[in-house]
């Protein structure tokens, strides 16, 4: 041992030499310590600041759709419009021109308004909608033909615009859509009571419609629940049998590797392949109807499977081996034991794991459009091969409309669209916290 | 796991699952029996107290470290020989729920002071592990890891220089100098924990803390590392934790004697193997437990 | 009769079948008390009636209705006239739908051609006969199939091996399911694909730089033959995903990386599932978002600057493409940095390294295999997405570099030449199948890749 190097003498020095560099590079890195960890919590407060960002920028404008602008009208039910015969014919009575009867409460209400176009641009202050209303109120109530009542009918989506303030008055009357006359008249009837924001019931209970003011969510929300009922009816039992049959059964060779392989693979193809998928396979080959919630059922059958399959499968991995040889060991045959002690244990995790398949389905719209769910369908749908369109293509829809009223809605419609996820997503935490259980 | 265990010791009537033997653990820590001082010491280490969130892992502890001498720590498993290594270098500041109190300092300069910079630290108080972990990089990059992040070496021969010579220092230069380029996770065990020491030397630290270093090593290259440790012995102190008591006997010329958070006997590596003063010592030295 | 009130009358004679399955194998054994003379429970001898009671006869009824649309309107447009049956396809599937609405009264009877109105009879016709055919031959084969295993139950039939061998044929059915859908997705863009080959050469395809799938109505007309070069969609959405790619990359890095390493355990807690938020909201709401909002607000600002930022452009799609795909860059990172074991720090920092440097030089050179997996599921789903491109990006076919001008993309292109009616077999319908080729092959081979990157690296550290 006569290296120098490994001279005590030496050694010491060497450490010297190391503590006066160490010193000199500690303000260097230190820096960049700071630097790094400044990287750090910028790109977290970008991210909650896109979040902050997207949800105000939907709630701004959509958080109006809950209300909209009703007309006071007296509406007298004429007998000589509704039913000139009287014969209580409901045929009809279904037929008469209600929007006359509309028409002609907005004459009493201006009396003084006179001219072909001067009348015109008045009733285009109330929405062509208020017309079914009165129509469904002399068919529920027959007796009502030759009485009269006060009525809020729906306004235009103009007037409702100008309410909620998005309209300014400042501007010249070409830009902002309201001549100076209409908005003489709605300070008039905002005066006398007869105009105001009310509980915007059609939003909930309508179909689609081209007049913003009289397009609602229901059709597609009813779209959405029979689709998602059918998605959730089959990719539940399939996946679930998928699963336990590649965890408990299936034994390691090529063939279940290939199954695995084309599981994760089918967990990462784009959801408009599935929807070629569908347009090429269900409609094109078996002839199923267009835009019919059957075939988006299926189509999001097909894409919701492997993230079902992959969670149930993380499910039953978390049930213990001891369970199974237990009841292996009082005599049951496996079957019996996957379904009376393996399948119940793992339930609630497959349910979770349901729940967050579901939750992706819901927002999903690109492989519907594929299969024609984007069609304007203004009835509910009652049956799985009706037409009909989900809420996700519903905000697609409305967001590509000109009218600058169709704005809120679409963000109203992406409200409840998230009201709905967050529901689901809540249940599926509560469901995990309930029921998670540590081997 | 949350409800086995202590279904468990209830079971077995309050003893510890491992075996552990009960100490009376009254309020005042135990007292040292040996010397705890030492000549020309590098570390002294006064009155130190661990805690882990609630539990006491370390009681009032002193005890020096000396330049140029290897000192083991031996004990039944969870005594708190490792905890007490890694206050040495500050590694429990790792952990977020771990605190240290009393003084531990080095060249008489406390590294518990706010004025210490940890970094500097242990850059002069090396560490060894259990378990060998190079990094995923190649050979000549994991031992040119220290020096890099230090600035110890002014251009590339200077360190080239540096990663040959602490590779030889480690024995390990033989083997690898053909591959520098390989990946230090594809050598061996035991040259995965030369790689180790090497890039720890590689800094020119002055203590060189080692945490049960041959636990995951077949005996000869546990042979070829104890060799090691009496080479690097001429210009380092050298701290070593070991289940091992014939490893400890082999290795170093002082051992102390860890149970339960307390130190209870510290003194020459002979005295304690032939002669131990505390009854726990010789139980544990005659293999009562363990 | 009803399909439903069909499957509903099989399932009662499901149900009929088990009772009378299990009464029978007691009634062999002298009742409940001889039930152990039984070689299995008895349950298992009625399920077992009922199962080959009631599946043959769903089995059947499945496949029938999967045909006999077809077969009907074959059978209807042979009993057309020889003048209709000469028709092109795309005259005769006109046709057909007057047909079919005729039928369903979408059109009054008397807009229709005495013709169609024949057909129409005729199809509403064959139809019900359909209908009564397959209903005599699903009961039929119910009561056929429940009796024959009724009348083989003995004592010593193995009733609940074979029930379990039934099921474990109906699971492994399941199972083979997401092999069926692949070679569906396979066989379905893959024909189309074929076909529209036939008509416009791969290579141009391929390589051509010109897209404009408009087709011209008259054969005669000025560029009737729609030009097909992919080149600018395949460039348009590699533009798109790249700039999502360089928002969602360094931004859910460093994310994944402050929560995993620096954050405390409670900051973790609350911000990891707000960014989390972001992966649940849908794709519809980034469009609208990327479409009314940024798109907008981007137009403006190169207003401001005195740039000219087309209102569509690649650069607001790809901006809020790249916000959608941060938290799945994030979270998979996190899994990622979260494996690296706690050795490989402590090495790190036993030799006095500050945090950063452990994380730049230690930790992210460890995790970086899985991280780059992470990052090709990233680019594959950026490739993939739909939504947002179809709401923000343009529809011409720009072969251009620069974010602030619109392209298009190859999924908005697929949707664009398929919503809506189409023509059979036009190469514009066709030429979406063929996109929608390009795009399963590309994201494909990403997701294998990455996938099995993923795979060898969690290897390495469990």
């Amino acid at each position: 041992m006569n290296d120098p190097a490994l001279n005590p003498a030496a050694a010491e020095n060497r450490a010297q030499r190391t503590r006066r560099l160490v010193e000199q590079s500690l303000r260097r890195r230190y820096r960049a310590e700071r630097r790094f960890r400044a990287y750090g919590i910028m790109a977290v407060a970008l991210g909650l600041c896109f979040v902050g960002f997207l949800f105000s920028s939907i709630i701004s404008t959509g958080w109006t759709v809950f209300q909209q602008s009703y007309l006071r009208l007296d509406v007298s039910y004429a007998a000589d419009v509704i039913d000139p015969d009287g014969s209580g014919d409901l045929e009809t009575i279904g037929n008469a021109d209600y929007s006359g009867l509309i028409k002609a409460a907005m004459r009493k209400q201006f009396p003084d308004v006179e001219g072909r176009g001067n009348l015109r641009d008045l009733y285009r202050l109330a929405s062509d909608g208020g017309q079914f209303d009165l129509r469904e109120r002399v068919l529920r109530d027959p007796d009502l033909v030759g009485k009269s009542e006060t009525l809020w009918v729906l306004a235009d989506d103009r007037v409702d615009l100008y309410m909620k303030g998005r309209i300014d008055r400042e501007l010249g009357e070409d830009v902002r859509g309201l001549t100076d006359q209409e908005l003489g008249w709605i300070d008039r009837l905002v005066a006398d009571d007869r105009l105001e924001k009310r509980f915007n019931r059609s939003f909930f209970s309508n179909g689609d419609s081209r007049e913003p003011e009289q397009a609602g969510v229901w059709g597609a929300v009813v779209g959405t629940f029979l689709t998602l009922a059918l998605t959730l009816l089959l990719s539940f039992p399939i996946g679930v049998a998928a699963a336990v049959y590649l965890e408990e059964f299936a034994a390691k060779n090529r063939a279940t590797d290939f199954i695995e392989v084309n599981i994760n693979n089918l967990a990462a193809v784009p959801s408009i392949v599935f929807g070629l998928l569908g347009l090429a396979v269900f409609i094109q080959l078996f002839g199923l109807p267009r835009s019919a919630p059957l075939v988006g059922g299926l189509v999001l059958t097909l894409m919701t499977l492997p993230t079902i399959i992959i969670a149930s499968r993380a499910a039953l991995k978390g049930v213990p081996p001891s369970i199974r040889e237990a009841a292996l060991g009082m005599g049951a045959s496996e079957v019996q034991t996957v379904m009376h002690h393996v399948l119940p244990l793992a339930m609630p995790g497959m349910l979770t794991g349901a729940i967050i398949g579901m939750a992706r389905a819901l927002g999903e719209s690109a492989p519907l459009l594929m299969i024609g769910m984007v069609a304007f369908i203004v009835d509910i749908p009652h049956g799985f091969t009706d037409p009909a369109t989900v809420l996700p293509v519903q905000v697609y829809l409305w967001a590509d409309s000109p009218e600058r009223a169709f704005l809120e809605r679409t963000s109203g419609a992406i409200l409840v669209l998230l009201g709905f996820l967050l529901i689901m997503n809540a249940t599926a935490v509560i469901l995990r916290q309930k029921f998670e259980r540590r081997w | 796991m949350a409800t086995v265990p202590s279904d468990m010791a209830r079971r077995t009537g309050g003893s510890l699952p491992d075996g552990g033997v009960q100490l009376d653990r009254s309020e005042s820590a135990h007292r040292t029996v040996g010397d705890i001082t030492a000549k020309n010491p590098v570390l002294v280490c006064r009155s130190v107290n661990v805690f882990y969130g609630d539990k006491h892992a370390i009681r009032d502890v002193n005890l020096d470290i000396a330049h140029n001498q290897v000192i083991s720590m031996i004990g039944p498993s969870g005594c708190g020989k490792s905890t007490f290594l890694r206050c040495l270098n500050r590694l429990n500041d790792t952990i977020p729920t771990a605190k240290v109190t009393g003084s531990i300092s080095l060249d008489g300069q406390d590294i518990y002071d706010k004025r210490q910079d940890p970094v500097q630290l242990r850059a002069r108080v090396g560490m060894v592990f259990q378990k060998p972990n190079p990094f995923p990089k190649s050979v000549y990059e994991n031992v040119a890891y220290g020096p890099r992040i230090h600035g110890l070496a002014g251009d590339r021969t200077e360190l080239d220089e540096i990663v040959q010579t602490s590779l030889q220092r480690a024995g390990l230069w033989a083997e690898v100098k053909d591959r520098l380029d390989a990946p230090g996770t594809a050598l061996s065990g035991g040259q995965q924990q030369r790689l180790c020491i090497a890039r720890t030397i590689a800094v020119n630290p002055e203590v060189i803390l080692m945490d049960e270093p041959c636990s995951a090593l077949d005996p000869i290259a546990t042979a070829r590392i104890e060799d090691l440790i009496d080479e690097l012995q001429q210009n380092y102190a050298i701290c070593i934790v070991t289940h091992s008591m014939q490893q400890a006997a082999r290795v170093s010329q002082r051992t102390a004697y860890f149970h339960l958070g307390d130190l209870i006997e510290v003194g020459s590596t002979d005295q304690i193997f032939t002669n131990p003063r505390h009854k726990l010592t010789e139980d544990y030295i005659t293999g009562r437990f363990g | 009769m009803q399909t439903s009130t069909l499957v509903l009358v099989l399932l009662i004679l499901a149900a009929v079948a088990y009772r009378a399955g299990r009464m029978r194998s007691l009634a062999l054994v002298g009742g409940l008390k001889g039930a152990s003379k039984l070689h299995s429970r008895p349950g298992y001898y009625g399920l077992l009636t009922a199962l080959w009671c009631a599946i043959p006869a769903l089995l059947v009824l499945g496949l029938w209705h999967a045909f006999d649309g077809r077969i009907v309107t074959d059978l209807v447009i042979g009993g057309m006239s020889a003048e209709v049956q000469a028709l092109t396809p795309d005259q005769l599937s006109l046709v057909l739908n007057d047909v079919r609405n005729l039928v369903a009264g979408a059109i009054p009877a008397e807009m229709a051609s005495p013709e169609a109105r024949a057909a129409a009879a005729r199809y509403v016709e064959l139809q019900s006969l359909s209908g009564l055919a397959a209903a005599a031959l699903c009961l039929s084969l119910a009561l056929a199939a429940g009796a024959f295993v009724w009348l083989r139950i003995s004592p010593s039939l193995r009733a609940r091996n074979n029930v379990e061998t039934i099921v474990r044929v109906a699971l492994i059915g399941c199972s083979t399911i997401a092999i069926f859908t692949t070679i569906g997705i396979v066989i379905s863009v893959l024909f189309e694909s074929i076909r529209f080959f036939r008509q416009v050469p791969v290579t141009e395809f391929l390589f051509g730089l010109q897209w404009s799938p408009q087709m011209a109505i008259r054969a005669d007309q000025v560029g009737s033959s729609g030009a097909f070069g992919a080149v600018p969609l395949f460039t348009g959405t590699l533009l798109i995903a790249g700039i999502a790619m360089l928002v969602a990359v360094p931004v859910g890095l460093f994310a994944a990386i402050y929560l995993a390493e620096y954050a405390r355990r409670r900051v973790r807690a609350v911000i990891k599932p707000m960014l989390e938020v972001l992966a649940g909201i849908p794709t519809v709401v980034y469009g609208f978002f990327a479409a009314l909002v940024v798109g907008p607000l981007l137009r403006e600002t190169g207003e401001s600057l005195g740039l000219a930022v087309a209102s569509e452009s690649a650069l607001a799609a790809g901006l809020v493409m790249g916000i959608m795909i941060i938290p799945f860059v994030s979270s998979l990172a996190d899994d990622m940095i979260t494996a690296v074991p706690q050795s490989m720090r402590d090495g790190s920092y036993g030799l006095g390294a500050t945090q950063s440097e452990t994380i730049r030089r230690v930790v992210f050179p460890a995790a970086l295999p899985g991280i780059v997996g992470g990052v090709l599921l990233a680019i594959s789903r950026a490739i993939g997405e739909t939504m947002i491109v179809v709401m923000a990006a343009g529809l011409g076919a720009n072969l251009t570099a620069n974010p602030l001008e619109a392209v298009t993309t190859v999924t908005t292109q697929i949707v664009t030449l398929l919503v809506g009616d189409q023509e059979f077999d036009s190469p514009k319908t066709l030429a979406a199948f063929a996109l929608g080729l390009v795009l399963f092959l590309a994201t494909l081979s990403l997701n294998i890749i990455a996938l099995q990157v993923v795979r060898r690296y969690r290897e390495q550290y469990e």
